[in-house]
């Protein structure tokens, strides 16, 4: 049974990744915006090595 | 691109349905019979070639590529002034941050319509060096720019994205902002703590609900339980600390809200729970707490998602531009209006609005109330007379001098009446919910004690067990999830046929009305263009086209409209034009003299001021005369909630030109002409007094103060992404017709909100009995708890589709 201290430990440690990355994609305001992304999405850049300017 | 329109009216752009046989290559507009030739494209005007040209050197011609024509026409666009963009103070206000190396500003730009918009504004930084970051919030028609101050100045960002066609709206309102946007992030985080304790909280309740053999493990039992404390501890104190906290304020204030119910179970979960695992005797109904709280959040989350483009709490601030131009000394600059003072003289440009009353000093004035005041017809004004904030100047420019303070003036100080006037029915208007949670919590508190008193006698320990399981059970769990989800979803199909409520309440409002009154401009009429009509004898295809093309001569609104009304002048050469002001024009147009102006301009007799006379020749051909156009169906609105049995009224602020033909409709008892906002006010708080529940129809800031007192103020707008004022609901101009269809819809969810609380009583049934006699087990509570909250939202989200579906206001396509 000891081996359950450990299955515990690992999936709260799963979940607890799964928790940091919800609230990071909130902080990012991924929420803030849920439609435009479905457009920009299709706006593929021909160009898009030679100017790439931005990153944020 | 087409699958870009989750509703049409939302996301409308400019009007592109009037096409001839050439387009123009940017914009969609007809060229005309000389099209701007570039590069073998076809150009309507100078400015939009001068985009293509200017796009096509940056090797951005993709914009062209992923619609058809999605310019935006600038002809006939005013050129806004920013110089005031200079200023410090300005800048200070705008920018959201600021350092030597980086700002960033957030614009509205109500012209973004297609997906060329979206990838021409975030690859603005190839246009211009020092933009470094530009992105765009489509549903908000807002574009986030980041840029490097040393580099470009803000008043060159707002220019260039001018010069593209995308002209950011700058208003008063813009300047004073705050962010709220951190509350529904909040919410969000809300979810997600409560989500993952009820996730691992269940996880270690397995032994429990598998009826494992739990005594033979006695430790882990021990270790599992103070696990789940802990995961519960930020349950309660961070995810639900929004329910305690609105329970403690309302029972401070005497109130019984909904809260409290679920407050109230919500502690009992948690301390009778953590009593157990303590003491050692069983290992507590943590997951029926932390599922409580993440049903309820989730339900919160659904019924605050509300229309983002949407903004329902706009005041003059978000009307009054942020400058005017300011003349001293003969120059002219562009001012913040907050620094303006009175005795100061500041032009207006045709289409600019009035800022501060004042005094029209030099210029000819046409002002439009029809906004302020609900007047339809432009009001011409003279040197001297007075004019007022808000007031829009048609035609020419003219220098007035301020009287005024912005904040003092009569457009501004009506508003601040109004929101004295808001508060006080705030108070009034007790919502279901709480209602309900009231005799909740009154029945539940009666079985508990109930419960407490006939056990103690018998068995103390079984007394206790009963009386907290009657309050775990019961806690409102699908009594609170009902209204979220049921109204939540009516919420949103009211909007896909254009009614955008402001939140859920008001569909309870809507349903219990029992009068309506209709403002009359811009409400039962349309605003746009084309108002002007011809009387008279018939004219021929060619003498329509000479009176275009004497009108198109002059620049006043007037002259504008009968070109709009009589269409393309095409090649007709007008000699010996003259016009004199305030009377007329004339001018020889293929040998034939014609005339236009007043009655006695062009030798007839008529009182009215309004009316535009034709003379060809020797002969008085007719007149153009000022007609409202009716929006289509309004009369089977009002006759519908007539038949109803609703009081209705008509109230404009207009002159009682229409009585004749309104009061077959209305009853001559029944309407009221020239009613100032205080006026309309005041008869909504007439009607209140005496009992009655009133729904206002309104458009403009007029309306502003009788839309805030009615119980439901519905703003009618033709294009809702523009400014409309304060009210609970806008409503789509267009889908006016389907008003009846909306109210009939608001009355059916508030009855499938009663037939959810009917099934949430029934589960409610079966869990007492278990909890009275003591016999609640966190076994049954694990079960019942989430069953009764899925049944509830499906039958609530599943009755207002079917309810939608069944009046056909579920979208076809």
């Amino acid at each position: 049974m000891k081996i359950m201290i450990l299955l515990i430990g690992a999936s709260f440690f799963i979940a607890l990744i799964f928790l940091g990355a919800f609230i990071w994609a909130v902080r990012s305001g991924q929420y803030d915006d849920d439609y435009t992304p479905s457009v920009r999405i299709l706006l593929d850049d021909a160009d898009h090595g030679e100017t790439k300017q931005q990153s944020n | 691109m087409t699958a870009l329109t989750p509703h049409k009216s939302l996301l409308a752009g400019p009007d592109k349905s009037v096409r001839s046989d050439v387009q123009c290559y940017h914009c969609g507009e007809p060229c005309g019979a000389h099209p701007i030739q570039y590069n073998g494209k076809c150009f309507c005007c100078r400015g939009c070639s001068m985009v293509y040209q200017l796009l096509q050197d940056k090797d951005m011609c993709r914009y062209y590529e992923l619609d058809a024509q999605p310019g935006i026409s600038l002809k006939g666009r005013r050129q806004e002034r920013y110089e005031f963009l200079d200023d410090e103070e300005v800048i200070e206000s705008l920018l959201e941050f600021r350092s030597p190396t980086l700002a960033k500003v957030t614009l509205h730009l109500p012209q973004i319509h297609c997906a060329s918009c979206i990838w021409l504004l975030e690859h603005l930084y190839r246009l211009r060096e020092g933009i470094l970051h530009s992105r765009v919030h489509f549903m908000r028609k807002e574009l986030a720019v980041s840029f490097d101050p040393r580099q470009i100045s803000l008043r060159q960002i707002v220019e260039l994205l001018a010069t593209v066609g995308y002209p950011p709206a700058i208003r008063l309102a813009t300047a004073e902002k705050g962010g709220e946007r951190g509350n529904s992030r909040r919410l969000l985080y809300q979810i997600g703590v409560a989500g993952f304790a009820f996730g691992n909280v269940m996880l270690l309740s397995f032994p429990e609900y598998l009826g494992l053999d739990v005594a033979s493990h006695r430790g882990w039992v021990w270790i599992f339980g103070y696990i789940n404390l802990l995961l519960s501890i930020p349950v309660l104190a961070y995810s639900g600390l929004d329910y305690l906290r609105s329970a403690w304020q309302g029972l401070r204030m005497g109130q019984l809200n909904i809260d409290v119910p679920i407050s109230l179970g919500m502690l009992t979960l948690f301390g009778r729970s953590t009593f157990e695992v303590l003491a050692q005797q069983g290992p507590g109904y943590f997951d029926s707490l932390a599922g409580l709280v993440f049903f309820l959040l989730v339900g919160k989350w659904y019924q605050q998602k509300t229309w983002q483009q949407l903004s329902f709490d706009r005041d003059y601030k978000s009307w009054l531009p942020l400058a005017a131009t300011l003349i001293e000394q003969g120059e002219e600059r562009s001012v913040p209006i907050r620094k303006l003072v009175p005795g100061q003289r500041i032009r207006i440009r045709h289409g600019e609005l009035v800022p501060a009353d004042g005094i029209l000093d030099k210029g000819e004035g046409y002002f439009d109330y029809s906004f302020v005041t609900g007047e339809a017809e432009p009001q011409p004004a003279a040197p001297g007379e007075k004019v007022f904030a808000g007031a829009r100047q048609m035609g020419g420019s003219v220098e007035v001098i301020l009287t005024k303070h912005v904040a003092q003036s009569y457009l501004t100080r009506l508003w601040q009446e109004q929101q004295y006037a808001h508060k006080q029915t705030q108070l009034k208007t007790e919502q279901l919910a709480d209602s309900v949670g009231k005799w909740f919590t009154a029945v539940v508190l009666l079985l508990a004690v109930g419960a407490l008193v006939w056990w103690w006698p018998r068995d103390v320990h079984a007394a206790i067990d009963a009386f907290t399981a009657v309050l775990i059970i019961a806690c409102p769990c699908a009594v609170a999830l009902a209204i979220p989800f049921t109204f939540g979803n009516a919420m949103r199909i009211l909007g896909r046929n254009g009614l955008y409520l402001k939140d859920t309440t008001v569909i309870e409002r809507l349903k219990g009305i029992t009068a309506v009154i209709f403002d009359k401009t811009g409400t039962l009429t349309t605003t746009r263009k084309a108002t002007m009509h011809y009387v008279g004898q018939p004219l021929s295809a060619d003498e329509r086209r000479q009176v275009a093309a004497l009108a198109a001569q002059s620049a006043h609104p007037m002259s504008r409209r009968i070109v709009e009304v009589m269409g393309h002048p095409g090649e007709v050469v007008v000699q010996q034009f003259r016009e004199e002001k305030g009377k007329g024009i004339e001018g020889i147009v293929n040998g034939v003299s014609l005339r236009l102006g007043q009655a006695y301009f062009v030798g007839a007799s008529s009182r009215s001021a309004s009316e535009v006379w034709l003379r060809i020749g020797d002969e008085v051909k007719g007149r153009f005369v000022f007609k409202p156009e009716w929006r289509a169906g309004f009369e089977q609105v009002v006759s519908f909630f007539k038949k109803q049995g609703k009081a209705v009224w008509l109230l404009s602020g207009d002159r009682a030109q229409e009585a004749a033909h309104l009061s077959e409709l209305f009853g001559e008892s029944h309407m009221a002409f020239e009613q100032n906002p205080e006026d309309k006010l005041a008869f909504i708080e007439y009607l209140q007094a005496r009992g009655h529940k009133v729904l206002m129809l309104g458009d403009g800031l007029n309306d502003a103060a009788a839309l805030r007192q009615a119980d439901v103020g519905i703003a009618v707008a033709e294009d809702i992404t523009h400014f409309t004022p304060a009210s609970d609901a806008i409503l789509d101009a267009s889908c006016l017709p389907a008003l009846p269809q909306h109210y009939r819809y608001a009355q059916r969810a508030v009855r499938s909100v009663f037939k959810a609380y009917g099934v949430a009583a029934l589960y409610n049934v079966i869990g007492q009995s278990f909890a009275l006699r003591a016999l609640l087990s966190p076994v049954i509570a694990a079960v019942l708890m989430p069953a009764s909250s899925v049944t509830i939202v499906v039958f609530g989200v599943g009755m207002t589709t079917y309810i939608a579906w069944r009046m056909g206001l579920w979208p076809k396509d």
